[in-house]
C-alpha cells in the first residue's frame, strides 16, 4: 500500500470525524442521560460538565465536513444530497442541542427549564441515532447510479442494519457520557451516575455483540482486509479489550482509565470502519462498480497538497488548544456565577 | 415553486438568519478586546464590569452563530451537490481552512472567555479575548475568500466536460486574492464592526434614557461611538472601492445596481427609483445625470457598460438588486451622519439629556443589521443567474437527487425553527438588558503583575 496524498487525506478526514465522535460523543451521552436527573442543581451540573468544551467538540464535525468537501467533494456531494432529510434532521437536532445548553439557565421558570431540558436530551439522542444511521448506511452500502448519484429514498435509509448501528451509536455515546459524568461530578449526583454506568455498559455490550455478528454475517465486504491481513485483527482485538476493560476500571473506581478505555474503543471502531471501507468511501450496493473510492472522489493532487499544508500547520495548534482547555477545566464541576 | 426556487429561498433564509450573529461576534469581539484592554491598563472596576456584561451578550450571539452556522457547512452538499462537485477542489479548501484556522481557535478560547474568569490570570483572560476576536475575524476571511471566488473566479482551470466538468486549482494565491477579495473582506469587516458598535450604542443609549447604569452606559457609549465613527466613514471608502472593482469585474452587476440599461453610454446615479424591467428603464426616481460615470472614472461623459451588453437570460433580477443596493447606501450614509452627530453631542456633554437623539440611537442597532442583509442581497442577487460568475448557472448547481417536497419540508422546518430562535434571542437579549450589568464591589481591582 502506497502512502499517497489520497490515502493521507482518507486518514486525516477519518481522524477529524474520530475526534468528533470521541469528544462530542460524551457530550451527546450526557444529553441522553440528562432527563434521568431530577433536581435543577443536578441538571445544571450535567450541563456544566460539558459547558466549556461542547462547542469546541462540535468544531471537529464542522472541520471534518469542510475537510471532506475539500479533499473528497464527490463524497460530500453524494452523501449529503442522498441523505437529504436525515442530514436536515441531524442539523436541526444539533441546533436544538446547542441553544438548549445556552438558553436553559437564562430564566428561572420551571416550564422554561423543563422545555430546554427536553430539547437538550432529545436533540442529543436524535443526533446520536442519526449519526449511527448515516454510518450504518455507509457500511452497508447505498444504491448509486453510474454518475455516483444516490438512487434510494429517505425510508430506504432505515433498514434493519442501519437501525442497529443507530441504536448502537446511542448506546455507545450514552456509556461514554456516563463515564465522563462520573469523572466530572462529586457527591450525590456522582453516586447516581455511577449507578447508571453498569446499565449503560450492559446495554452497549448487547448492541456491540449484535452489531458485530450482523456485520460478520451480512456485510462481508467490511472484513476483506482483515481476512487477508491477519495482523490487522489486532485492531479488532484492541477494540474488544478496551471494551472489556471499561467495567473493570469502573469496578476499581478508576474513572479516568475507564474513560480512556471507552475513548480507545471508539477510536478502534473508527479504525475498523475506515479499514473496512478502504479504498472505497461510498460503497455502492448493489453495483459495487459505481462506488466512490478515495481516488475517484478526490480533489486534484495540488489541492490535496495545499490542504495538507493547512493540516500540518493547523493540527498541532488544534491539539494544543484542545489539551490546554481540558487541562484548565480539569477536575470536578463547581457551579459559580458564570455557569449555565 | 420548483426545487431551484425553494433551494435558493432556503439558502437565503439560512444564510440571512445566520449572518445576524457572526457580524455581532466579530464587532463585539473587537469591542471586548478594547474594553478588557483598557481594564488591564487602568485596573478600573468599571471596565471589568463592562467587559463581563458585554461578554454575556457576546455569549448569546455566539451560540446562535454556532447553531445556525453548522447548517451552512453542510448545505452546499445537501442542496447544491452539483455545484459542490464542480467547485469542491477550490471552494472546499476555504471551508476546511476556516474550520482548522478559525473555529478551533475561537471555540477553544471562548471557553476561557466565558468561564475562565477565576481559572486564569487577567492577562491570560485578555489573551483569550484577543484569540476569540481573532478567530472570529479569521473565519470571515475564509468564507469571503470562498464567496469572492464565486463572484470573481481566478487561479483555476476547468477539467473535463459536460457533467464531469469541474474547476481545479492552478494558483492557490490567485484563488485567495481573487480580484474582489480585498474590497469585499474590508467591506464585510467594517459592516461587522458597525453591527457590534451600534448594538453597544443602542443598549447604552437605552440605559441613559432610563437613567440607569449611567457611568457604565457612558463609558460603553464612548468606546462604541468611537468605533462607529471610524467604521462608518471607512465603510464609504471600502464601498466606493468595491463599486469600482465591480465595474471592472462584474459590469453587469454594477449596471443592475443603478438600473443602467444602455449597452455603452454615460451612466446616471439615483437617490432612489423604481425599475420597470419589461420596458428596461427606470420608471421614476431622483436622478443625478452622469454621476456613476463621474464616480467611477472622474468623467461624467464616459461610457459605462450596461445591462443590454448581455442577453436577457444573463442578467440578474434588476429591481431587487437596485433596491437592495440603494437602501444599503442610504443606511450607510445615515450611519455616518448619526455616529458623527452622536459623538459630537457626547463630546459636548449634550447627548445624555437629549431624549430624541438617544431614542434614535436606540433604534440605530437595526441600521447595520439591515444594511448588512441588503448588501449581501445586492451582491448575491446581482451575481445571478450565475452561481459561479460566468462559469456555472445557479440552475445547474442543484442537487439532482433532491426533490421539491423534501426542500419544501426542510424550508418550512427552518422557517419555523428560526422564527422561534429569533423570538427567543430577542426575548433573552431584552431580559439581559433589563437586568443590566452586575454591580461590582469597588474593591475588585486588578492585581497588576510586575
Amino acid at each position: 500500500m502506497m502512502l499517497d496524498l489520497n490515502t493521507i487525506w482518507f486518514v486525516l478526514v477519518g481522524i477529524l470525524f474520530t475526534g468528533y465522535v470521541v469528544l462530542d460523543g460524551f457530550d451527546l451521552g450526557i444529553g441522553a442521560l440528562h432527563l434521568l436527573t431530577k433536581t435543577d442543581e443536578e441538571r445544571r451540573i450535567m450541563l456544566n460538565s460539558i459547558g466549556p468544551v461542547w462547542d469546541g467538540n462540535e468544531v471537529w464535525l464542522v472541520t471534518g465536513g469542510g475537510a471532506l468537501f475539500a479533499a473528497f467533494p464527490m463524497v460530500y456531494a453524494t452523501v449529503l444530497s442522498g441523505f437529504y432529510m436525515a442530514i436536515m434532521l441531524l442539523l436541526i437536532s444539533l441546533i436544538f442541542r446547542a441553544v438548549a445548553i445556552e438558553f436553559r439557565s437564562k430564566e428561572p421558570m420551571k416550564w422554561w427549564r423543563q422545555m430546554w431540558d427536553i430539547s437538550f436530551s432529545i436533540g442529543s439522542i436524535l443526533s446520536s441515532f442519526l449519526i449511527g444511521i448515516v454510518l450504518g448506511n455507509i457500511i452497508w452500502g447505498i444504491p448509486l447510479d453510474a454518475e455516483h448519484e444516490f438512487v434510494g429514498t429517505f425510508s430506504s435509509l432505515f433498514h434493519p442494519y442501519a437501525l442497529l448501528v443507530g441504536v448502537m451509536a446511542v448506546a455507545l455515546f450514552t456509556m461514554h457520557g456516563a463515564i465522563y459524568g462520573v469523572l466530572k461530578t462529586e457527591g450525590g449526583i456522582n453516586a447516581k451516575i455511577r449507578g447508571w454506568v453498569n446499565n449503560t455498559i450492559i446495554f452497549f455490550i448487547i448492541c456491540y455483540v449484535t452489531t458485530t455478528m450482523a456485520t460478520l454475517l451480512y456485510v462481508p465486504h467490511m472484513m476483506e482486509h482483515i481476512r487477508n491481513h491477519p495482523p490487522l485483527f489486532g485492531i479488532a482485538l484492541l477494540n474488544m479489550l478496551a471494551i472489556a476493560n471499561i467495567p473493570r476500571e469502573i469496578h476499581h473506581a478508576r474513572e479516568f482509565r475507564a474513560f480512556l478505555s471507552s475513548s480507545a474503543s471508539i477510536v478502534a471502531f473508527m479504525a475498523l470502519f475506515g479499514l473496512g471501507m478502504f479504498p472505497d468511501m461510498v460503497y455502492s450496493n448493489p453495483n459495487p462498480e459505481f462506488s466512490l473510492t478515495l481516488y475517484t472522489a478526490a480533489s486534484s493532487q495540488k489541492t490535496l497538497s495545499i490542504i495538507l499544508i493547512f493540516a500540518l500547520i493547523g493540527m498541532p495548534l488544534v491539539i494544543a488548544y484542545t489539551v490546554s482547555i481540558y487541562w484548565i477545566f480539569r477536575g470536578k464541576v463547581k457551579l459559580d456565577l458564570t455557569s449555565y | 415553486m420548483d426545487v431551484l426556487t425553494l433551494s435558493r429561498l432556503q439558502f437565503a433564509v439560512t444564510i440571512g438568519f445566520h449572518y445576524i450573529f457572526p457580524t455581532l461576534s466579530i464587532g463585539l469581539g473587537l469591542l471586548l478586546v478594547i474594553m478588557e484592554g483598557i481594564y488591564l491598563r487602568t485596573g478600573k472596576s468599571l471596565y471589568h464590569q463592562m467587559t463581563r456584561f458585554w461578554v454575556k451578550v457576546f455569549g448569546l450571539t455566539f451560540v446562535l452563530g454556532v447553531a445556525t452556522g453548522i447548517v451552512m457547512e453542510f448545505e452546499f452538499g445537501t442542496n447544491w451537490a452539483t455545484y459542490s462537485r464542480y467547485v469542491g477542489d477550490v471552494f472546499g479548501s476555504a471551508l476546511a481552512a476556516e474550520g482548522i484556522f478559525a473555529f478551533f481557535l475561537e471555540s477553544g478560547f471562548l471557553a476561557l472567555l466565558l468561564f475562565g474568569w477565576d481559572k486564569v490570570s487577567p492577562r491570560m483572560h485578555f489573551l483569550s479575548t484577543v484569540c476569540v476576536a481573532l478567530g472570529a475575524h479569521f473565519s470571515a476571511i475564509w468564507i469571503v475568500v470562498a464567496n469572492s471566488w464565486q463572484q470573481t473566479p481566478a487561479g483555476f482551470h476547468i477539467v473535463g466536460e459536460g457533467i464531469t466538468a469541474r474547476a481545479e486549482v492552478v494558483d492557490f494565491w490567485q484563488v485567495i486574492f481573487n480580484p474582489s477579495f480585498l474590497d469585499r473582506i474590508s467591506h464585510v469587516y467594517i459592516g461587522c464592526w458597525q453591527a457590534g458598535a451600534f448594538l453597544v450604542i443602542s443598549i447604552s443609549a437605552y440605559y441613559l434614557l432610563k437613567n440607569r447604569h449611567i457611568d457604565f452606559a457612558k463609558a460603553s457609549l464612548k468606546i462604541a461611538l468611537g468605533l462607529a465613527v471610524v467604521a462608518s466613514v471607512l465603510q464609504l471608502v471600502t464601498g466606493h472601492s468595491s463599486a469600482v472593482g465591480i465595474s471592472k469585474n462584474q459590469p453587469v452587476k454594477l449596471a443592475a445596481f443603478e438600473g443602467h440599461y444602455e449597452e455603452s453610454a454615460p451612466a446616471d446615479m439615483y437617490l432612489f427609483g423604481w425599475i420597470n424591467e419589461e420596458k428596461e428603464e427606470v420608471s421614476f426616481g431622483i436622478r443625478f445625470p452622469g454621476m456613476l460615470s463621474y464616480i467611477l472614472y472622474g468623467d461624467s461623459k464616459r461610457a459605462v457598460t450596461g445591462l443590454r451588453s448581455v442577453s436577457p437570460e444573463d442578467r440578474p433580477p434588476v429591481n431587487i438588486t437596485f433596491q437592495a443596493y440603494h437602501f444599503m447606501v442610504l443606511i450607510g450614509f445615515s450611519l455616518i451622519f448619526l455616529s458623527i452627530l452622536g459623538s459630537f453631542m457626547f463630546w459636548r456633554g449634550k447627548l445624555v439629556n437629549n431624549k430624541l437623539v438617544l431614542k434614535i440611537l436606540v433604534a440605530s442597532v437595526l441600521g447595520p443589521q439591515i444594511a448588512n442583509q441588503l448588501g449581501w442581497m445586492a451582491a448575491e442577487v446581482g451575481r445571478q443567474p450565475w452561481i459561479v460568475y460566468q462559469l456555472l448557472r445557479t440552475s445547474e448547481g442543484l442537487s439532482r437527487v433532491v426533490h421539491q417536497e423534501q426542500v419544501m419540508v426542510s424550508l418550512i422546518l427552518f422557517g419555523v425553527i428560526y422564527s422561534l430562535l429569533f423570538a427567543l434571542f430577542i426575548f433573552l437579549l431584552d431580559r439581559k438588558i433589563k437586568h443590566g450589568p452586575l454591580e461590582e464591589e469597588p474593591t475588585v481591582t486588578l492585581h497588576r503583575a510586575g
